[in-house]
């Protein structure tokens, strides 16, 4: 072992380097991001107030520039890729992906049937009086 | 024991070999910071839920056609995305040990950060100030709460970019110090991916359709 | 200046409350004088409060676990006596505001400062030695995580005695925890009690998901480590995913009820059903939360004890992991009543019965595990024997409850209270008193006395089935949940059966206290072998009892599931190897300091004393950055100090 110490998991000493996330980026990559962002945001902010699109084309349209903005803020500003030793940071990722597609999607869809099958809030509140 | 490693590989994500290279502590400390962030990515979650269900709950009161201005949330995502830019410049001077480029980078981040706040709050006290309160509606609730969440994040990543940055002026490049700049460029850069689903499901689609 | 705070908020007027009262400030100062007496205030200062060791902060959990148990117990024991009492034209000794607030108290406190610090206790102190590690990722975040839960716990505890407990359940549901159906401090207390908890426990669930996953000894892949270890990942994962969202929701309604928002009201466009959504998507997990744990329990015990490797260890991880995923699918069968119809409900329905496969897969390989082997029925195998068949009829009672039109007729009444107690206690509860018989020795040097553990075993299950049996069939009958009085005098003799059942868990209690004392009182006799008691498997027995602060003087090797069995049916000799030096932790008081100004602050915020709030916001915010000035929280100890320390250990085992 290089490490003088035996447990380097504790050792303070060694030296830093910015590697926990494999590697941590360059000039360049920070640039492509950023240009690659702006066009992203610009393309989102030039749509939305579209008169020619159907309403439900702009909003898919402003999901998919979303995702991909934050594509190209994981690969480009976190450095998040699928190098082998990334393994477990892109799975955490995936996982709580998840976790939120089912909390925000399922939430979504259980209060839309049940808006759809009760009676709404304030007529119940007539109701009472 | 029978080994079927891409099994395990499947379940965790890992590999054999990991453990045998025991990870620094910078490694422990990012990677343990990067499952906080992913902690907090779900909070929000839970508050865009909420959004996206009590937005048409507006109780006779203004909706998000009257009330968000798209060029403002253009402005505070200019802000926002800069200083991202900035903050990673910063992280690559810390790699070289340039201590002049890091100074730079993190104060017009901090910069950025600050504009941004004050244009947030220029908002919430111009809505206040038409009756659009957080108070409204439960539509305005959400908005509020959400919206404010992530400004708190920020006002928060600025105390502590301050706090970071005296203390580097003190010290230098101490290992200590690069790992705090690490968690602290992490969490920059997540706050900028949690405004993109903001500007996007709150400013845009909530203001224009 | 005290906000809502005035001398009336204490009720002197209600004896029973007063009484109690009394005992624990009584109490509080016979440990506080008896601490000055033998001058132990250094000691406990040092090698406790500011102690960032996760063996002691495991303890510790532990200890506040088992204190919060007894408070919990009290109330339930006193509901069962009030409905003993209450039947037909008899009133009982609880009115109604005072019942309502015990059984919201027994709830919260059982699940969030009883069942959760037992099982992060004990994840605290066995899954670190279990992978070979030396401590936690972070040693000085445990502590706050610790002193985080501490904090909540206090300050449920002193509405107590200080202004009321909520009336509303143990999980507020609005539009009743809302100002204007609750407008007294006991939702605040429960809501800010239960935010700082939370904080601490998502805080602690970061901290071992990172440990399992970058501190395992070398040669221990994922497919190497122990099913504690896996179960124990799977709950930290949980946490981290399922806090998050108690957080929001609670925020949600505290803004309701601070700053008048409208989340859950009835008017402003507020939707009550959001907040049972929201804190369903935390509540469903929350339970694997606490059973997965208990099942890396029963899988360590049963192995150790049929002194055979798990069966299907592969089967058991898998198991784990699905459902780890499907927890996060079933929340709505809470609220099938509620009323979204067909299609929501047929789904939920249909996922909760998919996860009661992989626990069904579970206990068979359990069953197998024993089937074969040469079991010793020692007291914590009593107790998985009883999980085995105890869980299992709750969960095919869980899987009635989870068909949607069972649930119309069902949800709320007794057999849902029998359903949800027969697999907390029958799983939990007994996976934690199995844990903590099992784990002792490595703890404290002594093995608990075995007889009297396994007498508390018998009436904890007797009692059990005594209490919650009857519930199913008053289910049935029609009686509801909560309720402090009824007319019909048919429901009397379950009801009195239900109090003999509590009845037989005190004495079970009592005699776990008796059995605590007594063995700490002949330590010197139950300490024979204690470094590995039990013959185990894993590697927490491969160190002293109790391990010393590094845990491993030298780093083990893990090359099996069965690590610490393999080495020991290998007759070589160990090869020498000399001491490496090792950087510890330095102990810290910010966790002590920073729960002190949680308490302070959460406190303020509950009475609307909002200096105090602010002003404890800041302190912390201040002693955060106080604390990051100091960059040496590190020591070393040198190979010499290492061999010292190993020989004093060595002689005195």
């Amino acid at each position: 072992m290089t490490n003088p110490l035996h447990d380097p998991r504790r050792a303070n000493r060694s030296t830093p380097s910015l590697q926990a996330h494999g590697h941590h980026g360059s000039w360049l990559g920070y640039v492509i991001g950023y240009g690659v962002a702006i066009l992203l945001t610009v393309a989102a902010f030039a749509i939305a107030p579209s008169k020619h699109m159907a309403p439900f084309s702009i909003e898919a349209a402003l999901v998919v520039l979303a995702i991909a903005q934050m594509i190209v803020h994981l690969i480009f500003f976190l450095h998040i890729n699928t190098a082998p030793e990334q393994k477990t940071n892109v799975m955490a990722f995936g996982a709580t992906m998840l976790i939120i597609a089912i909390v925000v999607i399922g939430s979504l869809w259980i209060m839309s049937h049940l808006a759809a099958n009760m009676a709404p809030m304030d007529h119940l509140m007539n109701m009472q009086r | 024991m029978e080994e079927d490693i891409s099994v395990d590989a499947a379940i965790a994500g890992s590999y054999p070999e990991e453990s045998e290279a025991l990870p620094t502590r910078q490694h422990v400390t990012g990677f343990g910071f990067y499952v906080y962030l992913l902690s907090d990515g779900i909070l929000f979650a839970a508050l865009f839920a909420a959004f996206a269900v009590l937005r048409g709950a507006t109780d006779g009161g203004p909706d998000g056609h009257a009330l968000f201005s798209a060029r403002n949330a253009f402005i505070e995502t200019a802000c926002l995305l800069t200083s991202s830019f900035t903050c990673g410049i910063a992280m690559l001077a810390c790699d070289r040990r340039n201590r002049f480029m890091t100074l730079v980078g993190f104060l017009i981040t901090a910069v950025l950060g600050v504009m941004f706040l004050t244009l947030e709050i220029r908002e919430f006290s111009d809505l206040v100030a038409r009756g659009a309160g957080p108070d409204r509606s439960a539509f305005l609730s959400s908005f509020f709460t959400l919206v404010s969440t992530h400004g708190i994040h920020v006002t928060c990543g600025l105390l502590w970019l301050a706090v970071l940055l005296v203390q580097f002026l003190g010290r230098g490049f101490t290992p200590a110090m690069m790992r705090r700049f690490l968690c602290f460029s992490l969490f920059w850069h997540v706050l900028d991916v949690v405004w993109i689903g903001i500007f996007t499901f709150v400013y845009l689609i909530g203001g224009y359709l | 200046m005290f906000g809502k705070l005035t001398l009336q908020a204490i009720p002197f007027d209600q004896p029973i409350i007063m009484g109690t009262c009394l005992a624990i400030i009584i109490g509080i100062l016979a440990i506080l004088g008896l601490i000055t007496y033998k001058r132990r205030w250094a000691w406990l200062w040092t090698e406790w409060l500011t102690t960032v060791d996760h063996k002691r902060i495991g303890i510790m959990y532990i200890l506040l676990a088992a204190v919060m148990l007894l408070r919990g117990f009290s109330d339930a024991i006193m509901m069962r006596s009030q409905q003993a009492l209450a039947s037909a034209n008899a009133q009982g000794f609880l009115p109604p505001e005072h019942y309502d607030q015990i059984f919201s108290a027994h709830g919260t406190i059982m699940i969030f400062f009883m069942a959760m610090p037992f099982v992060v206790g004990l994840m605290n102190f066995v899954m670190p030695l279990q992978i070979g590690a030396r401590d936690v990722a972070f040693p000085v975040l445990n502590s706050i995580s610790f002193w985080l839960t501490a904090a909540g716990a206090l300050l449920i505890n002193i509405s107590l005695g200080v202004g009321e407990f909520a009336r509303t359940g143990w999980l507020a549901y609005p539009p009743l925890s809302e100002l204007p159906f609750s407008p007294g401090v006991g939702v605040d207390y429960y809501l800010w009690s239960l935010q700082i908890s939370g904080v601490g426990t998502l805080l602690s669930g970061v901290n071992l998901v990172t440990t399992i996953l970058k501190l395992r000894a070398p040669g221990m892949t994922l497919s190497r480590m122990p099913v504690f270890t896996w179960t124990a990942l799977a709950a930290n994962m949980l946490i981290i995913a399922a806090f998050p969202i108690l957080t929001a929701t609670f925020a949600m309604l505290l803004a309701d009820r601070y700053l008048g928002m409208h989340f859950f009201t009835n008017d402003g466009g507020g939707n009550p059903m959001m907040y049972i959504n929201l804190i369903w998507t935390w509540g469903h997990p929350e339970v694997y939360i606490l059973i997965l744990p208990a099942f890396g329990i029963f899988s360590e015990v049963i192995a150790t004890f049929s002194r055979k490797p798990l069966f299907g260890y592969r089967s058991m991880v898998v198991a784990t992991m699905v459902i780890t995923l499907l927890a996060f699918t079933t929340w709505l069968h809470h609220f099938f009543t509620m009323g979204s119809g067909a299609d929501v409900n047929g789904f939920f329905g249909i996922t909760t019965m998919v996860i009661a496969i992989p626990t069904g897969v579970k206990i068979f390989n359990w069953l197998f595990t024993m089937y074969g082997g040469r079991v010793r029925f020692t007291s914590p195998v009593l107790w998985t024997i009883g999980f085995m068949v105890t869980f299992t009829i709750g969960g095919m009672t869980g899987v009635l409850l989870a068909v949607p039109p069972a649930d119309f007729v069902l949800h709320n009444s007794l057999f849902l209270i029998a359903h949800f107690h027969n697999v907390i206690i029958g799983g939990v509860v007994f996976g934690c008193f199995a844990g903590l018989t099992y784990w002792f020795p490595k703890a404290f040097g002594f093995r608990l006395h075995e007889g009297l553990g396994k007498a508390a075993f018998w009436f904890w299950l007797v009692g059990f089935y005594l209490a919650f049996m009857p519930l199913y069939v008053l289910g049935f009958m029609g009686m509801t949940r909560r309720m402090n009085h009824y007319d019909d005098p048919a429901w009397l003799p379950y009801l009195l059966v239900a109090e003999c059942g509590a009845v037989c868990i005190l004495i079970g209690i009592l005699l776990q206290i008796a059995q605590l004392v007594w063995s700490i009182r002949k330590r010197d006799q139950l300490r024979t072998n204690a470094r590995d008691p039990w013959d185990g498997r894993t590697l927490e027995w491969s160190t002293t009892s109790p391990p010393p602060a590094y845990n491993f003087a030298l780093l083990p090797k893990a090359d099996t599931v069965d690590a610490f069995w393999e080495a020991k049916q290998e007759v070589a000799e160990p090869a020498e190897q000399a001491y490496e030096s090792i950087e510890m932790p330095k102990n810290s008081w910010l966790g002590f300091a920073i729960s002190f100004f949680a308490v302070l602050g959460g406190f303020g915020m509950i009475w609307h004393i909002f200096w105090m709030g602010v002003l404890s916001l800041l302190a912390i915010v201040a002693l955060l950055g106080w604390y990051s000035w100091d960059e040496d929280d590190e020591y070393e100890l040198t190979p010499y100090d290492i061999d010292r320390l190993e020989r004093v250990t060595i002689h005195a085992g």
